[in-house]
C-alpha cells in the first residue's frame, strides 16, 4: 500500500517535473500551451490519486473545476494566436508574430524562413 | 491509509500505477519530441489514458454513487475536450510553421493548388486570406 503511493507518487512528480521543463525550455509559445495542459491535466490525476489512496472524497469536486478550467485555458490562449495571426494576414503572410523558430533554425539567416 | 482489502482494491491499484506511468510518458514525450505536433501527441493522447485509468481506479476505491458519478464526469468532459483542444492547438501550429516539414510524411494541407504555403484560416475566405 505505501509501496504502491510512493511509486505512483514518484511517477506522478516526475511527469510534473518534465512537463515544467518543458514549460521552461519551449520554444514556442504553443509548446508551453501543450505543457501547461499536460501540468494541469497531470496535478488533477495527482488529486484523484490521492483521493483514492486514502478514500477521502473531499477534493473530487476540485478534479471537475481542474478539468474545465485546463480546457478553457487551452482553447482560449490558442484563440489568441490565431487572433493575433488572422488579424495580421492581409496578404497570406503574417506578419504580427515573429517567424516561429523550427523555421529559423531550419532556413538561412536573414530571410525569416519565408518559403 | 487503508490496507488493500480484496481483488478489488489490487484492480484499482494496477488502474492507479498504469494510470500514473502513462501521465510519466506524456512528460517524458513532452520533454523528448521534437516539434508541437508530436509534443502534443504525447501530451494529449496518453495522458487521456492514464486520466481514464485513474480514474477507474478512484471509483474503484471510492464507495458512494456521487463521487462515482462525478468522476465519470470528469472523465467524459477529457475525452471531450481534448480532441478540442488538440485540434485548436495543432491548427495555429501549423499556420504558425511550427511543424517541422522534413518529419511529415504526407501534408494534405500543403498540397492544393496555391503551393504550399498553409497559413489560409480554415474557417475563412482563401481568396482574401480571412
Amino acid at each position: 500500500m505505501t509501496i504502491v503511493s510512493v511509486i505512483t507518487f514518484a511517477m506522478l512528480g516526475a511527469g510534473v517535473l518534465l512537463a515544467l521543463v518543458r514549460l521552461a525550455l519551449g520554444p514556442s509559445l504553443l509548446d508551453r500551451v501543450v505543457a501547461t495542459d499536460a501540468l494541469l491535466v497531470i496535478i488533477s490525476a495527482g488529486l484523484a490519486v490521492y483521493a483514492a489512496l486514502t478514500r477521502n472524497p473531499t477534493v473530487v469536486p476540485v478534479l471537475v473545476v481542474v478539468s474545465l478550467l485546463g480546457f478553457v485555458g487551452t482553447v482560449s490562449v490558442a484563440r489568441y494566436i490565431g487572433g493575433m495571426l488572422v488579424e495580421s494576414a492581409d496578404d497570406g503572410q503574417d506578419v504580427g508574430l515573429p517567424p516561429a523558430v523550427e523555421t529559423l533554425g531550419a532556413a538561412e539567416p536573414g530571410k525569416g524562413g519565408r518559403p | 491509509m487503508n490496507d488493500v482489502d480484496s481483488v478489488a482494491d489490487v484492480v484499482a491499484m494496477a488502474c492507479l500505477l498504469l494510470g500514473a506511468f502513462l501521465c510519466l510518458t506524456a512528460g517524458l514525450g513532452l520533454l523528448r519530441f521534437p516539434d508541437v505536433l508530436s509534443r502534443m501527441h504525447a501530451g494529449t493522447k496518453p495522458q487521456t489514458a492514464g486520466v481514464l485509468l485513474i480514474m477507474v481506479g478512484g471509483a474503484i476505491r471510492l464507495s458512494g454513487w456521487s463521487v462515482t458519478w462525478m468522476l465519470l464526469l470528469v472523465a467524459v468532459f477529457q475525452l471531450l475536450t481534448a480532441p478540442v483542444s488538440a485540434h485548436m492547438v495543432s491548427r495555429i501550429a501549423y499556420r504558425r510553421r511550427h511543424v517541422r516539414r522534413d518529419r511529415l510524411l504526407v501534408d494534405e494541407l500543403g498540397s492544393r493548388a496555391g503551393g504550399p504555403r498553409g497559413d489560409e484560416p480554415a474557417d475563412g475566405d482563401a481568396q482574401t486570406g480571412r
